[in-house]
């Protein structure tokens, strides 16, 4: 009986030999890289986008010389100041659901006289060009820090939205056969040693939708949501999702919604 | 008169008709509604871009049937449908051969760029199985969306069929396991018949890393 014991814990002894050595460099590489994240939160760069995009919305622009203060985000005209923990949201004046950026084109469009498609011009800043969208995306954003989300679905079209983007998370297409889902719908998964959240479950979309817009280390530029989901279709390998789309919306409403109860901590710093 | 009266079948067509425009009003729209409204949209909101055309969000019957399980193991029936019409697709290599060179496996294992609409469409593309499988000891940044391929060879043995089920694997996921994760490679046409080989050489040929 002994020996047995004996011979099973030399065999066990062997095994976690063997397997000490992978699990160790795993560890390590994993660890590094999250202290490397954690000294990242350290100044966030973010904060210069945000302090461009409050000077921006008080400066008179566009055709009709306005500024964009009068700009209602859902809490009435001139609310910042928690607006984006309740968006998307449906809005009568324009009778559709929208989310921050279509919102944002929205009052650019009727306070500042700007044309619609002018107003949608530089969704994206790179290195050639500076992004006023995302400027304004990190001002109202920076608004709602420490708010705790709290996406409504009173309206059918807010609940239709919430359906659709449900589905469209699910929706399988392109060379690759990929969804959402294929990354974000499981617990616990990476894909080389990024750890991908599981947006299909309430803790996994409140630690990314919160932390989201984010400064990109990488890039050198702050991304919004509408950037993040359009480099994620990018990766899907399907064509490009345009800016304000409806799918963008749907997609955006499913992740704040089940985002909701946590408190918004955006925009953050990334990779 | 009819104009003002109507007809008893008429009027019997009205009475069975108005509880179902109230049921209609009151409840949600049905899944299948919501999916056909689903795939509407999506198709209006991308545009063409680089080598990723609107053909792209057009599903073929798998894709389809997948997306409606969303996420979850499709019933046994239809798996079996999935998985048969799947390996009836497979193109077998013509001299019967698996394996090719294992360090161009390695290449293909670690490229990521391929399809995407940023990518040189002239350029080979990668199969990326890095990003969710262990393969070769020596790389440590892997993915876990698959299962670890650490061994693959030297576990389930050098055999000719099991060189020929990781052709097949390779080649149309969907033929062994109906709404996988993997990508169909040679059914979609990212890699080419040679690319194929060498990723099978990659996990078969003993001298592979992946079977040290």
């Amino acid at each position: 009986m002994r020996s047995i014991v004996r011979c099973a814990l030399r065999g066990a002894a062997l095994v976690v030999a063997l397997a000490a050595p992978l699990a160790l460099g795993q560890g390590t590489t994993v660890d590094e890289i999250a202290k490397y994240r954690a000294a990242l939160q350290d100044g966030n760069p973010a904060e210069l986008w945000e302090a461009r995009g409050a000077e921006l919305w008080r400066q008179k622009r566009g055709p009709k010389s306005a500024t964009l203060e009068a700009c209602d985000l859902g809490l009435g005209a001139g609310v910042v100041k928690g607006a984006y923990a309740r968006l998307p949201k449906y809005f009568a004046d324009a009778d559709r659901v929208m989310d921050l950026e279509t919102r944002i084109v929205w009052c650019m469009v009727a306070l500042q006289g700007y044309s619609d498609a002018d107003a949608r011009k530089a969704p994206f800043g790179g290195p050639d060009r500076k992004s006023d969208m995302e400027a304004y995306v990190a001002y109202v954003t920076s608004e709602s820090r420490g708010i705790r989300m709290d996406v409504a679905l009173g309206h059918p079209k807010e609940q239709e939205a919430y359906r659709l983007g449900e589905r469209m998370f699910y929706f399988r297409g392109g060379t690759h056969d990929f969804a959402c889902a294929t990354c974000h719908g499981e617990d616990a998964k990476r894909i080389r040693l990024q750890d991908l959240p599981n947006l299909t479950k309430p803790e996994g979309a409140q630690r990314a939708y919160t932390t989201w817009p984010g400064y990109r280390v990488s890039q050198g530029e702050l991304r919004s949501f509408q950037w993040r989901l359009n480099d994620c279709f990018r990766q899907q390998r399907f064509p490009e999702l345009v800016f304000t789309s409806d799918a963008s919306i749907a997609l955006t409403m499913f992740l704040a919604r089940n985002a909701n109860g946590a408190a918004f901590d955006a925009p953050a710093i990334k990779r | 008169m009819q104009r003002r009266t109507m007809k008893p079948t008429m009027a019997l067509a009205a009475a069975l008709a108005a509880p179902a425009i109230l049921i209609g009003c009151a409840t949600a729209p049905s899944d299948a509604e919501v999916a056909t409204k689903a795939a509407a949209v999506l198709k209006a909101s991308f545009r063409e871009a680089g080598q990723a055309n609107l053909d792209r969000l057009v599903q073929d019957d798998t894709q389809k049937t997948c997306s409606e399980y969303a996420g979850k193991v499709p019933p046994k029936d239809v798996a079996e449908r999935i998985e048969k019409a799947n390996f009836a697709s497979i193109k077998w290599p013509a001299d019967g051969k698996y394996l090719g060179d294992w360090k161009n496996g390695e290449r293909i294992a670690q490229e990521g760029r391929g399809m995407q609409y940023s990518d040189d469409p002239k350029g080979p593309a990668g199969a990326n199985c890095y990003a969710c499988h262990q393969l070769a000891p020596q790389e440590l940044s892997y993915g876990t969306i698959g299962p670890s391929l650490y061994q693959f060879g030297k576990s389930r043995g050098y055999t000719d069929d099991i060189r020929k089920y990781a052709y097949g694997k390779l080649y149309n996921a969907e033929a062994y396991s109906a709404c996988t994760n993997m990508p169909r490679f040679g059914h979609k046409g990212i890699l080419t018949e040679q690319q194929i080989k060498d990723v099978v050489a990659l996990l078969m040929d003993p001298d592979s890393p992946v079977n040290h």
